[in-house]
C-alpha cells in the first residue's frame, strides 16, 4: 500500500501506540491492563509499518526474527516461574525483590517475577502476531488464480 | 438478565452452525468465531450475572470490599478468548494457505488427502 | 517440584529451540536430550507415587480449591512416563527423518511444546486447567502438521483444526455449565460437590458435552472423521507421536472425568458411553479393512482400539477399568511402533500405498519379524502384550454377562487380525511389483533402534503380563475410591 497520508500518520503514531502498550503492561498487575492486551497494542505498531512500509520494512524494525521475539518472551515466562520456585519453593509464586512491607507501609519499587511473566506475554503475542502477519502477506496469491483479476 | 443472555448464546450457536455448515471454508472459520463467542457467553451466564463493582483490590487493602462481581468467569473468559485469539490466527491462516495449495476454498473438493477410491 | 518438571523441561526445550532454531545440529540432539531428561523426569515421578500414593502440589502457593492444583496418582505418572518412552523413541527417529527445512519451520520445537501440552493435560487437578493444556496440544499438534508444508498435509490439517475447534467449545461450555452447577473448578473438590447431584439436567448437559469434547479428541464414534483425514499426511515421526498420545489424552480425560466428577451409574452416561464404544469398535476397524494405504489403515485402527479403551472404561467394574488402564499402555507402545514400522517401510520402498509396494521380507527379515511383534501384538495374539489387553476387557464383559458386547470385541480383534495380514501379505510377503531391484538401501540405526526398542517392551509386557496388571490394578483402585487423591488435592498445602 503507498499512502502518504497512512505513511505520515504511521510516524506519528508509532510512539504514541508504544507508549501505550508499554503504560498497558506496567500498570496491568493491580489495574486493568497486562501482558497480552499490551502486546497486542504494540503488535498494531507492526501492522501499521508493515502496511505503510511493506513487510521487509517491518521486519527490520523488530530487528529480531519475530519467532526469535516469541521464544525471548516464552523463555522469560518460565524463567520468572523457576525464579519463584527457587525463592519459595512454589513453581510460578510471586518474587517482590524490590518491594517490601516496612512498618505496615508498602514500599519500594512493584516489579517482580510477575512483571517478568508479563513481559514475557507481551513479547509472546508481539512475536507470534507479529509472525502470522508477515506469513499472511508474503504467502502470495495461490497459483491457479494468478490469471484473474 | 441470565436468560437473555442464555438465549443470545442459543442464537449465537444457531448462526455459527448455519455458516458451517455452508460448505465454505472461510465461512466455517467464521462459524467457529461465533460459536467461541457462543461458549464465552455460556460461561458468563453460567458464573451468574450482578450489578456490581469489579473485583480489584484497594490500594494496601487484603481482599476486596463486599459486593463485588464474580471474577472467576471473567478470568475463565479472558483466558478462553486469548486462547481462541490463537487459534483463529491459525485456523485463519491456514485456510489462506489451503486456498493457496488447492485452488479452491469449498470443502467439498478438498480432497487431496482422502482422494476418492477409483472404482473397478 | 517433581510435578512441575514434566512439562517445565518440554517448555525450556521449546523455548530454547526456538532460540536457537538455525542451528540444526543443536535441535536434533537436543530434542533427543530433552526427551530423555523428560523421561528421567518422569521416571522421578513414578517412583515417588509408587511408593507414596498420590501427590499434589498448588502453583504458585494459592491452596486448593482456589489455586490451580497439580496432581499425578498412578495413572497420571504411568502416563507421562510413557509420554517420556514415546518421545525418546520418537526423537531417535526424527534424526534421521525430519530435513532441514522442518527442522526450520520448528518441528522439534513444536514437539516439545506438545510434549509439554501432553504431561501438563496427565498432571493437572483442575478442570480449566486441563481446557487450557489441551489448548496447547492442540495449537503444538496444528503446527506440526503443517510444517512439511505439503499440499497433503494443509489439506489434512484443515479437517483436523475444523473439526478439533468444535470439541474445543463444547469443552468450554461444558465447563462453564459445571463452574455455574458448583462454584468450583478444582476435580476433587467437584467430586464432593456433585455428590447426590449427578441428576439434576445442568450436571448431565455439561456431562454429555464433556463426553463429546473428550470424545472428539479420543477419536469415538461419531466423531472420529478427522483423524483419518490427517494422520497419514505429516511426517512419519509425528504421525507416532499423535497416534501415540492426543486420542490418549482425550481417553485418560474420559477416565478421569467420568470416575472422579460423574457418576457413570447414571444410565444415560453409561449408555452413551457404552454403545458409542462399541459403535466406534465397529467402525474402526471396517473403516481399516476398505483402505490400501499404510498409515490409514494404521489410522482407522487406532479409532477401533479406543474403542477398547472406552468399552473398558463404560463397563465400570474394577476389572473392566484395570483392562482399559492396560489397554491404554500397551496401545501407546504398539501403535507409535507400527507408525515408525509404516515409516521404514517407506524409506525402503518408496511408497505407503499397498498396491505399489511389496518383498520386504525378503530384501529385510529383520523388518517383517518387528513388524509382526506389534501387529500381532495389536490384534491380540498371546503372548503378546495385545493379548492380555483384550482377554481383560473380553473377560470384564463376560463377568456381566453382556454376551453381545464381549461377541462385538472378539469380532473386532479377529477384523484386525485381517487387516494385519493384509500389511503383512501387501508389503512384506508379495514381491514388490517393480522386481526385487526396487528395494534399496539399509535401514538407517536411527530408524531401527526404536523400532527395536518399543517391540522389546510389547514383549516384555506381554511375557510379564502379572507385574504390569498388579500395576494397573492399583492405578484401577486409585480411580475408583479417589479418596486418597482428593485428600492429597484438598489437604495438599505442601
Amino acid at each position: 500500500m503507498n499512502s502518504i497520508i497512512l505513511r505520515t500518520g504511521t510516524r506519528a503514531l508509532i510512539p504514541v501506540f508504544l507508549f501505550v502498550a508499554l503504560m498497558t503492561l506496567w500498570r496491568g498487575h493491580n489495574d486493568p491492563g497486562g501482558g497480552f492486551i499490551g502486546g497486542l497494542l504494540a503488535a498494531i505498531c507492526v501492522a501499521l509499518i508493515e502496511k505503510a512500509f511493506g513487510v521487509a520494512q517491518a521486519r527490520r524494525w523488530l530487528i529480531l526474527p519475530p519467532m526469535m521475539i516469541a521464544g525471548i518472551g516464552l523463555s522469560c515466562a518460565i524463567l520468572s516461574g523457576l525464579w519463584g520456585a527457587l525463592a519459595n519453593g512454589w513453581f510460578l509464586s510471586s518474587v517482590w525483590p524490590l518491594y517490601a512491607n516496612v512498618d505496615g507501609k508498602w514500599e519500594g519499587l512493584a516489579a517482580g517475577s510477575i512483571l517478568l511473566f508479563d513481559s514475557g506475554v507481551f513479547l509472546v503475542v508481539v512475536g507470534v502476531v507479529s509472525a502470522i502477519l508477515f506469513a499472511l502477506e508474503e504467502a502470495g496469491v495461490p497459483e491457479s488464480r494468478k490469471d484473474e483479476p | 438478565m441470565e436468560t437473555i443472555v442464555a438465549v443470545l448464546a442459543g442464537l449465537l450457536v444457531a448462526g455459527g452452525a448455519y455458516l458451517m455448515l455452508s460448505g465454505n471454508l472461510v465461512r466455517y472459520i467464521l462459524g467457529l468465531t461465533i460459536l467461541s463467542n457462543a461458549a464465552n457467553l455460556v460461561i458468563f451466564a453460567a458464573g451468574r450475572m450482578a450489578k456490581a463493582a469489579p473485583a480489584l483490590t484497594a490500594y494496601g487493602a487484603d481482599a476486596p470490599a463486599a459486593g463485588v462481581a464474580n471474577p472467576v468467569p471473567q478470568a475463565l473468559i479472558l483466558t478462553a478468548i486469548v486462547i481462541g485469539f490463537g487459534l483463529f490466527c491459525f485456523a485463519l491462516t491456514l485456510a489462506y494457505r489451503a486456498f493457496y495449495a488447492m485452488g479452491t476454498a469449498r470443502m467439498d473438493a478438498m480432497r487431496i488427502a482422502e482422494p476418492r477410491e477409483d472404482r473397478g | 517440584m517433581i510435578l512441575v518438571w514434566p512439562f517445565l523441561i518440554p517448555l525450556i526445550s521449546a523455548a530454547l529451540m526456538v532460540l536457537l532454531r538455525s542451528r540444526e545440529n543443536v535441535q536434533r540432539w537436543g530434542s533427543v536430550a530433552a526427551a530423555v531428561a523428560l523421561l528421567i523426569a518422569s521416571l522421578a515421578l513414578l517412583v515417588r507415587v509408587l511408593s507414596e500414593g498420590p501427590v499434589a502440589v498448588q502453583v504458585g502457593g494459592w491452596p486448593a480449591p482456589f489455586g490451580i492444583t497439580l496432581v499425578a496418582d498412578l495413572l497420571s505418572a504411568a502416563m507421562v512416563f510413557i509420554t517420556g518412552i514415546v518421545a525418546v523413541a520418537v526423537a531417535i527417529y526424527g534424526l534421521e527423518e525430519i530435513d532441514r527445512r522442518e527442522s526450520w519451520h520448528g518441528h522439534h520445537a513444536l514437539v516439545q511444546a506438545l510434549l509439554a501440552g501432553v504431561c501438563g493435560a496427565f498432571l493437572t487437578g483442575d478442570i480449566f486447567n486441563l481446557y487450557v493444556w489441551f489448548e496447547i496440544m492442540l495449537i503444538a499438534s496444528f503446527g506440526l502438521l503443517v510444517v512439511n508444508g505439503t499440499r497433503k498435509s494443509a489439506d489434512g490439517a484443515v479437517k483436523y483444526v475444523g473439526l478439533n475447534l468444535i470439541a474445543t467449545f463444547a469443552f468450554l461450555s461444558g465447563v462453564g455449565l459445571l463452574y455455574g452447577v458448583t462454584g468450583t473448578l478444582n476435580m476433587a473438590d467437584l467430586s464432593q460437590r456433585l455428590e447426590g447431584r449427578q441428576e439434576e439436567v445442568a450436571v448431565l448437559v455439561s456431562a454429555m458435552l464433556l463426553m463429546f469434547a473428550f470424545g472428539a479428541k479420543a477419536a469415538m464414534f461419531p466423531v472420529f472423521n478427522w483423524l483419518p483425514a490427517s494422520y497419514h499426511t505429516p511426517s512419519v515421526t509425528t504421525s507416532a507421536l499423535f497416534s501415540a498420545l492426543l486420542t490418549k489424552v482425550g481417553v485418560y480425560a474420559l477416565i478421569r472425568t467420568f470416575t472422579l466428577i460423574y457418576d457413570l451409574d447414571v444410565p444415560l452416561v453409561r449408555g452413551t458411553l457404552l454403545w458409542g464404544s462399541v459403535a466406534t469398535m465397529v467402525v474402526g476397524v471396517l473403516g481399516a479393512a476398505a483402505q490400501n494405504h499404510f498409515r490409514r489403515i494404521l489410522g482407522f485402527h487406532i479409532i477401533s482400539q479406543i474403542g477398547y479403551m472406552v468399552l473398558g472404561l463404560a463397563l465400570a467394574t474394577p476389572a473392566a477399568l484395570l483392562g482399559a488402564i492396560f489397554y491404554l499402555f500397551h496401545h501407546i507402545i504398539v501403535k507409535a511402533n507400527l507408525f515408525l514400522i509404516a515409516g521404514a517401510a517407506r524409506k525402503l520402498t518408496g511408497s505407503e500405498d499397498l498396491p505399489k509396494i511389496g518383498g520386504l521380507y525378503a530384501a529385510t527379515p529383520l523388518l517383517a519379524v518387528l513388524f509382526l511383534i506389534p501387529a500381532l501384538s495389536l490384534a491380540g495374539i498371546p503372548p503378546l502384550s495385545g493379548f492380555w489387553a483384550k482377554f481383560l476387557i473380553v473377560s470384564a464383559s463376560l463377568d456381566m454377562q453382556s454376551w453381545f458386547i464381549a461377541f462385538v470385541a472378539l469380532a473386532v480383534g479377529l477384523l484386525t487380525l485381517y487387516s494385519m495380514s493384509k500389511i503383512w501379505l501387501e508389503v512384506f510377503w508379495k514381491p514388490h511389483p517393480d522386481g526385487d531391484q526396487a528395494i534399496e538401501g539399509t535401514l538407517p540405526v536411527a530408524m531401527l533402534v526404536p523400532i527395536v526398542g518399543l517391540g522389546i517392551m510389547t514383549v516384555t509386557i506381554g511375557l510379564a503380563a502379572g507385574l504390569f496388571v498388579d500395576a494397573a490394578m492399583v492405578a484401577a483402585e486409585q480411580i475408583l475410591s479417589p479418596h486418597a487423591y482428593i485428600d492429597a488435592v484438598l489437604g495438599a498445602r505442601q
